[in-house]
């Protein structure tokens, strides 16, 4: 029982600070507080809060809506006025809510952004998406950051400084102007060392995937744990106190050999270990985690949580460096690093956590993500000699997710682990 | 008592059981139309495996023989296309009746003379079948009850005037459906006996046919030996008959597989992903197998399996039917031409035709344009053949390519245009690589299924695995 009474508090720890961010939001007018809209990777969060913004992340917007079934007729809403099929769905599903009236996952309105920071350019769906938003936000103030891509698989100190260079004289004295408060560093760095501590606690949750059974699914529930850092309490304490909790919470399911935690309960017994790359479905969620669970499938490891930052590597928000470290962080997020280093990070997690295959869930829309992924995939099965599965599903598109089609190839890719399995262990006995 | 291992696929256009004994040799297979009820789809193609297992068994029995004699060999593959005839018969007995039934429950004000133009029909038709049957080689091209019936009814119905064709094309629609998905039990040594009494029939006639020189030597002498001796044969079957046809075929244990193996009415651990069964199979028949394409009726698939024949990994078109067996299905249905005449007319093109569109549906309106400028249907065959194989090979490139010896399953490997452009292309893209195509490629799904109920699924793998490769 005094499990499940902790399972809770990690759970309303969160609540709390989503229902306080949207609260705030709500009351940004009458508190006079700006508003940010920027994007989960690459994001600049500490230096919004040190000009005591509030962030607003359309993206995650999406995928609540989603989950609270509302995608399709927001999508709808942008198709109508000529939004194309192709395009992205979370531009879409994005763009309808703005048109049918900006309400929030809580059910208050979002205020209108005084800026819209870009602060990572890889993904050039951002940059339309922001014109986009611009000429329905004519006020709005537009800082855009170019962020090079590690196309050589390293960051240059000339890299760093052309960046350092765009806060300086670009984001921050914009920033100054919307917010008419003065640029603190010192404040900067406070943030920032509480954004290491954070990142070091999320770190060693994903890391427990490492014992057997895994405590944790690093997928379908690390989409929550992310939630936190992701939509811009990295750098508070409230995120400090979250980890720090959750991560007490897993280490008693550790302690007592527990598995993952699923909608219909602890799930019993782990089968497969699975590293999956890509990011989920949002609109069938529940359907698609049941299919891995009911498989006794338990994800170890997933590129999508890392998609607000990489930290497996050792790479934290260094206080002493507080530009050169934004600098670092918005190149070194996932969709930024070259193909390589992305293989070399997914091999890293399919040795590491012992898994025994590697999923990859391609989103058509998602070129940031889907570019690449199949040579990814042969690579890994080269390499490591895992087996490989692919699916196709879509972000937050309803249409676009065939729960037959998915459960079909997950259920052959399951009894082809299953087989290599009995090969495998008849050889080693 | 001898133990016996069944695979049945239940595919989108076909329903195909193979039975295997201890030694993963195929001993019987059966194939028919899937139809709305898969049970008695999978029902129908399992009655036809065991049939012909019981063929399989009593040409064993008289295995010498047929080495020996070719009067053996020759009436053994009549005695089976009578014999399929014969269960035909049966059926079409049923349709008979289902369709003067339906008929007499017309509305039309001309009824009667409806009803008679319908008795004319079947009287037509009856002889027509029972000839091709007997004395013509329907029995070996692989059609199903409803398209040798449909083919000759549509015929007749054309041949009459406009005003029966409505109430004839209602008629056959609205019958056909109950009758084909009405299980019909048939008593094996019944139908061989009747069977027998047909062929005693023809080879009686056959005594005054003379050689007409329009076919090759072998045909005449086999034909030759088969009228004069028989009577040996027949002897020899009537000594076997009656333990073969007596024989429990005990199905141990079986797998089911195919887009519509979870409506099969198997246990859980009894159905296999057609992914697995289609690359054991593939890899049973040719065990240097690496890469497996099969394309099947409504998926494609493009397959890597290792050295003991097991997916390592693979890549499915699931989402659009322009890249499988549907697309030939559209197309015959558009040109009015059977599924069977697609491949020899697309062979007889003198060029492929480009076609642009990636969509089955658009295809249609553009090959009627085609059509329309003056493009030759055997050019614009040949140029569709082509666009369904490259939308494979662009699968098979996305699954990683042709590793090493590679092999072509699924209904749709039966067309020759088809495996005129897979064989193109391949070499085209990966170089002189060994190409498996067999006979029994449609099979080869049913086949991976009956060689995992043989190894108990799951249990005993790895050295069942070796064994096929030794």
């Amino acid at each position: 029982m005094a499990q499940e009474a902790q399972k809770e508090r990690s759970m309303i720890l969160q609540k709390e600070m989503i229902e306080g961010l949207f609260n705030d939001l709500g009351k940004a007018k009458e508190t006079g507080k700006k508003v940010c809209y920027t994007f989960v990777p690459g994001n600049l969060s500490e230096l919004i809060r040190t000009f005591d913004m509030l962030p607003v992340y359309p993206e995650i917007n999406a995928l609540q809506s989603a989950m609270r079934k509302k995608s399709a007729s927001y999508i709808k809403e942008a198709e109508r006025h000529a939004h194309s099929e192709d395009v992205c769905t979370y531009v879409k599903c994005d763009v309808g809510m703005m048109m049918k009236g900006n309400i929030g996952p809580t059910g208050e309105k979002i205020p209108e952004p005084d800026i819209l920071l870009l602060s990572y350019t890889g993904c050039f769906t951002f940059l339309k998406w922001f014109e986009t938003l611009k000429r329905e936000y004519p006020n709005a103030k537009v800082i855009m950051v170019h962020t090079p891509y590690q196309e050589n698989a390293k960051i240059t100190p000339e890299m760093t400084q052309y960046m350092v260079k765009q806060f300086k004289e670009e984001v921050i004295p914009q920033m100054e102007a919307v917010t008419g408060i003065k640029y603190d560093e010192e404040k900067l760095k406070r943030i920032l060392a509480l954004s290491k501590e954070a990142e070091d606690w999320i770190t060693k949750i994903f890391d427990t995937t490492k014992h057997k059974p895994s405590p944790i699914d690093a997928y379908f529930a690390g989409v929550y744990y992310i939630g936190p850092i992701n939509i811009g309490f990295r750098g508070t304490q409230e995120a400090v106190d979250y980890y720090k909790e959750l991560y007490k919470e897993i280490m008693e399911r550790v302690r007592l050999g527990l598995g993952p935690i699923t909608p219909e309960g602890e799930m019993k017994e782990e089968k497969y270990r699975l590293v999956v790359e890509g990011p989920p479905n949002w609109t069938s969620f529940r359907e698609f985690w049941k299919i891995f669970y009911d498989m006794g499938a338990v994800i170890v490891a997933s590129s999508y949580t890392k998609v607000g930052g990489v930290y497996d590597m050792g790479w934290r928000h260094d206080p002493s460096r507080p530009l050169e470290s934004l600098s670092e962080y918005c190149m070194n997020c996932y969709t930024n690093l070259n193909i390589p280093q992305r293989i070399d990070l997914l091999s890293k997690c399919i040795t590491d956590y012992k898994a025994d295959g590697y999923v990859t869930n391609s989103i058509k829309s998602c070129n940031s993500f889907s570019a690449g992924q199949l040579g990814m995939m042969r690579e890994i099965e080269d390499r490591l000699e895992v087996p490989v599965g692919f699916i196709e599903s879509d972000l937050v598109d309803p249409r676009y997710f065939s729960y037959s089609n998915i459960k079909n190839r997950l259920e052959s890719y399951f009894q082809m682990l299953e087989q290599r399995r009995i090969i495998h262990e008849s050889e080693t006995v | 008592m001898k133990k016996y291992y069944l695979g049945i696929d239940l595919g989108s256009t076909t329903s195909k059981a193979v039975i295997i004994n201890g030694n993963d040799v195929i001993i019987g297979r059966g194939i028919t139309n899937t139809r709305a009820n898969y049970k008695v789809a999978a029902d129908i193609a399992k009655e036809e495996a065991i049939y012909d297992a019981r063929f399989t068994l009593l040409s064993n029995k008289i295995k010498l023989d047929m080495e020996a004699k070719p009067e053996f060999k020759k009436y053994m593959e009549d005695i089976r296309s009578v014999f399929q005839y014969q269960q035909f018969k049966r059926r079409m007995e049923s349709l008979e009746k289902m369709l003067n039934k339906t008929v007499s429950e017309f509305t039309y004000a001309n009824k009667s003379a409806i009803a008679d133009k319908l008795h004319e029909i079947i009287e037509n038709i009856r002889p027509q079948i029972r000839n091709e049957f007997v004395h013509g080689n329907l029995g070996s091209k692989n059609q199903f009850f409803r398209d040798i019936v449909s083919e000759k009814y549509n015929v007749g119905v054309d041949a009459l005037g406009r005003e029966f064709y409505e109430p004839l094309m209602l008629a056959f629609d609205k019958s056909i459906t109950p009758v084909e998905n009405e299980m019909v039990q048939y008593n094996f040594k019944e139908l061989v006996l009747e069977s027998m009494a047909v062929l005693e029939e023809k080879y009686k006639g056959l005594a005054d046919q003379q050689e007409d020189g329009s076919k090759e030597d072998w045909y005449y002498a086999e034909l030759n030996a088969v009228k004069s001796n028989y009577k040996n044969v027949e002897y020899s079957l009537r000594e076997h008959i009656e333990a073969i046809a007596g024989e429990e075929i005990h199905i141990a244990k079986m797998v089911g597989t195919g887009y519509g193996r979870a409506l099969l009415p198997f246990p859980e651990d009894c159905i296999k992903s057609e992914i697995l069964c289609h690359a054991f199979g593939a890899h049973a028949i040719f065990p240097n197998t690496r890469t497996v394409l099969d394309i099947g009726g409504q998926d494609t698939k493009a397959i890597q399996v290792d050295s003991h024949g097991l997916v390592t990994s693979f890549h499915m078109n699931d989402r659009c039917a322009a890249g499988c067996g549907r697309y030939l299905g559209y197309i015959a249905d558009e040109f009015g031409l059977s599924l069977n005449e697609l491949g020899p007319e697309a062979m007889s093109a003198t060029k492929e035709t480009t076609i642009c569109s990636t969509c089955t549906v658009f295809a249609g309106a553009e090959v009627k344009e085609l059509l329309h400028n003056g493009e030759q249907r055997p050019n614009i065959l040949a140029g569709l053949h082509k666009a369904i194989v490259q939308r494979a090979m662009s699968l098979i490139a996305r699954s990683g390519g042709v590793r090493n010896e590679f092999t072509f399953t699924g209904g749709v490997a039966r067309n020759q245009a088809v495996l005129k452009y897979v064989k193109q292309m391949v070499t085209d893209s990966y170089g002189e690589v060994t190409m498996n195509i067999h006979t029994d490629s449609i099979f080869m799904g049913a086949l991976g299924g009956a060689m995992f109920a043989r190894r108990n699924i799951s249990a005993d793998l790895p050295k069942a695995g070796k064994e096929v490769e030794a």
